[in-house]
């Protein structure tokens, strides 16, 4: 079939629904996803979004601004910075008016709490700037824009998955989707397109990250011949649940809680003497990795995280999602006992290369790509260089989501409707149909459980270049092993396994890119980390690393520095 | 230890009718179902089909029937089951069967969005937030933890019963329930209006399964009462 629509946006957590609502009083807007409304992985956002609104105490976005920018180790652009932490309260009062159900304060205002890395006065002590609805923040602010954009006659293209996208003379004009519901493919032409599909976490094995992050819009990107940048900058979030990898919220040790090795020691008092436990996340990763690595861990390697101190009214009102996960999936009671918590993959810094207003770039030097956008995790703007800052990132998605929507209804006046051929429907159905055809020995899931492992032994929070080097020979192999793979079920109706071979030829192109990219960076930067050369370098790499599927591969790009001039970064 | 399950499949492609299969699978007590299932599915037999998207009872997608209960697969452990037990896996009930454990989901979200499920202001909002005391918010805080996974509906004996099916449903005065009771919305008459027959708030019949089944632990039918409530001082009000 052949849909036509004004915009099209590739996914529906909260980059994609901003948008939606943003643009669609002024055109025909759809939106596709390959899950249900409200499934996207946004949802799982925990703890809260920053702004300097000062409910609690003194705050300023200079100082919100200084934060990320430290946070990210100097390597986010600072003018895309400002804009973002300037447009931050904004945001929240539009999502409070909006009907975001925000946790109050004692004067009735939206209540404020501490989060990872975010300071009052340049670093001297943790501020209040996460705004949050208990320890479901990203849940509630999901389904609010959902509700907004069905008030609005979004049109939903739910369970479609996108195979491809087309281009016409250089310009993105649409794209090919696959049915989950039928297996037909469709042809939806557009005069723009964002994507906003989010990471890739489940490259690896241990993550927070739920089962549709594969990163196929990264890769859809990437295989259109746009560079993929910083993709060496992935991020463990120090505290997922030992062993599901499950996110337990930095709202925890917002909210007070401490770390404790196998001592009883408040260890991160050695690492960060400043704010401690409130240290940025890359930080802390490490720091509990060093402590299971110097034998203060506890067996399986995992350090707790205590809470006791908190009381459980404190525990159950602002944090009640978490607290359910510990009782449910382990059967311990973080009121009364310390919950069990290790680095898990979390987030990607890196991604498509946008400007501010979320236009794709093709290269190191801006060149625009036309007809299409690009916003949160997918996106890499960019705002957190090499690493994210806590409640930044749903402040991400809600700014240039926005400014993507604000962007594209300006676009649309202008831009005809290309004349598609059905070349790429029929390149589509080839795609599917050889897939189905294939003969092999090999299954999606060995494959992928290999990939899973390959990547946390040479690519997680600690890397060299003997670890890096076999990751690339291994991914290689697995790549081979992948056509290989033989799909045994040949239904039209929700064959996940169809889909899911797809979504592993993207995830394996992914990995083998993040771990080029982070070869090819000899220091050590935020959330990439390389033994062999553990200090910053920015005489030879404050700068983006731009991969091309092309060699050279690999090209750099300045970093933009407008206010903070790069310093040693302690917390 | 091996699980054992019994597990409703069902292709309209292919089959007259649906059909049970068993599968054996190996876990360990911490797994969860959902594990399980994805473990029959890369193993055993890559044709089932079930959704899934966070994995820990946050997205809502793995709604189906546990033994006989409406339940989330990834909020189910396999300790909780015994070991030689054959669990039965089927999909969620009311909704239509699409494709094994796969129920359409579209007149679920209908029937949430008739409910009109935003902020309703006659007001101009100010330059910052709208005051909220926190025992105001305390009023609603319960429902905002619903995930629209339909665990409630699809167990709700009132929309079970083909008489009454056209019941809007629990989820639905559940989302009713967040926004009546939020001192922020100024839409209370319109929404009175909507509730106030006997497919609306009038529908439930307190039977409780909606709480019992609520994996966010709502309490569901006491909300569905308290939305029953308002209607009725609403009407004491007018006269």
């Amino acid at each position: 079939m052949n849909f036509k629509h004004d915009i099209v946006i590739v996914g529906s957590g909260l980059a994609g629904l901003r948008a939606a609502v943003e643009c669609v009083e002024e055109a025909d807007v759809a939106i596709v996803s390959k899950v249900l409304p409200t499934r996207s992985h946004s949802g799982a956002a925990q703890g809260g979004i920053t702004a300097s609104i000062g409910n609690e105490e003194e705050d300023h976005w200079e100082w919100h601004m200084f934060d990320t920018v430290k946070g990210s180790d100097y390597l986010a652009d600072q003018d895309a910075v400002e804009i973002m932490v300037k447009d931050a309260p904004r945001v929240i009062y539009e999502l409070e008016h909006m009907g975001v159900p925000f946790s109050r304060n004692a004067e009735g205002k939206i209540a404020q709490r501490n989060f990872g890395g975010h300071t009052s006065e340049y670093g001297k002590k943790p501020v209040k700037r996460a705004c949050y609805a208990s320890d479901r923040t990203g849940r509630v602010v999901l389904d609010t824009l959902y509700d907004q954009c069905l008030r609005h006659n979004v049109k939903f293209y739910q369970e479609h998955y996108v195979l491809s996208l087309v281009f016409e003379k250089g310009k993105c004009s649409g794209l090919v989707t696959y049915d989950l519901s039928s297996g037909e493919l469709n042809l939806i032409e557009a005069k723009t397109v964002l994507l906003a599909t989010g990471g890739c976490g489940r490259i690896f094995k241990t993550t927070s990250n739920g089962f549709a992050s594969t990163g196929d819009g990264l890769n859809l990107a990437h295989g259109a011949g746009i560079p993929l940048m910083d993709m060496e900058f992935v991020q463990f979030h120090p505290t997922g649940l030992y062993p599901l990898g499950i996110l337990v919220s930095e709202a925890a040790r917002g909210e007070g809680g401490i770390l404790r090795n196998n001592l009883g020691e408040r260890f991160m008092e050695r690492y960060a003497p400043t704010v401690k436990d409130l240290a940025a996340r890359d930080v802390v990763s490490r720091a509990i990795l060093t402590e299971v690595r110097e034998g203060r861990g506890f067996e399986g390697g995992y350090v707790h995280l205590d809470l006791t101190h908190l009381g459980e009214e404190k525990i159950l009102e602002k944090l009640w999602e978490i607290t359910s996960f510990v009782r449910i999936y382990l059967g311990i009671d973080p009121v009364h006992e310390p919950v069990p918590v290790y680095p898990t993959c979390h987030y990607l810094m890196g991604g498509i290369p946008t400007d501010s207003d979320g236009r794709v770039l093709q290269d190191e030097s801006g060149t625009i790509t036309e007809g299409l956008y690009a916003a949160g995790e997918c996106a890499c703007v960019s705002v957190h260089g090499a690493n994210r800052l806590g409640c930044n990132s749903l402040l991400d998605t809600l700014v240039f989501g926005r400014r993507c929507g604000l962007a594209m209804k300006k676009d649309i006046p202008e831009i005809e409707h290309d004349p598609v051929s059905d070349e790429p429907l029929k390149k589509g159905k080839e795609m599917i149909a050889s897939l189905l055809e294939r003969k092999g020995s090999e299954k999606i899931d060995g494959v992928r459980r290999n990939m899973q492992l390959v990547m946390m032994d040479y690519c997680s929070v600690f890397r060299d270049e003997e670890g890096l080097n076999k990751g690339i020979e291994n991914i290689r192999l697995l790549k081979t092993r992948f056509n290989d793979v033989e799909i045994v079920n040949k239904g039209r109706n929700f064959n996940y396994e169809l889909m899911e071979a797809v979504e592993l030829g993207h995830q394996l192109d992914l990995a083998e890119v993040i771990l080029l990219s982070a070869l090819h960076r000899k220091e050590s930067r935020g959330a990439h980390f390389r033994e062999d050369f553990p200090a910053r370098d920015d005489k030879n790499f404050l700068k983006h690393t731009f991969f091309f599927r092309e060699a050279p591969e690999v090209k750099y790009k300045p970093v933009a520095i407008t206010r903070f001039r790069p310093e040693a970064r302690v917390y | 230890m091996i699980m054992k399950f019994r597990i409703f499949r069902y292709d309209p492609d292919k089959d007259v009718e649906p059909y049970y299969q068993s599968y054996e699978v190996e876990a360990s007590p911490k797994d969860r179902i959902l594990d399980c299932l994805n473990r029959i599915r890369a193993e055993k037999d890559p044709t089932l089909s079930f959704r899934m998207s966070c994995g820990h009872g946050v997205c809502g997608s793995d709604g189906m029937r546990i033994n006989g209960t409406s339940a989330l697969a990834c909020q189910k452990l396999v300790k909780d089951f015994k070991e030689n037990e054959e669990v039965l896996i089927e999909p969620l009930q009311v909704f239509r069967v699409i494709k094994d454990l796969v129920v359409d989901m579209d007149p679920f979200f209908e029937r949430y969005y008739s409910v009109k499920p935003y902020l309703i202001t006659k007001t101009l909002a100010p330059d910052k937030e709208r005051l909220q005391s926190i025992e105001e918010h305390k009023m609603f805080e319960g429902a905002i933890r619903c995930i629209l996974c339909a665990c409630c509906t699809a167990s709700c004996p009132v929309n079970l019963d083909k008489a009454t099916e056209a019941y809007i449903g629990p989820a639905a005065l559940v989302r009713s329930f967040r926004y009546l009771f939020d001192s922020r919305d100024e839409g209370s008459k319109e929404r009175i209006a909507l509730l106030d027959n006997k497919d609306g708030a009038w529908g439930c019949q307190t039977k409780w399964m909606c709480t019992k089944v609520c994996p966010k632990e709502i309490p569901v039918t006491k909300e569905i009462f308290e939305v029953k409530k308002r209607i009725l001082e609403s009407k004491k009000g007018r006269m």
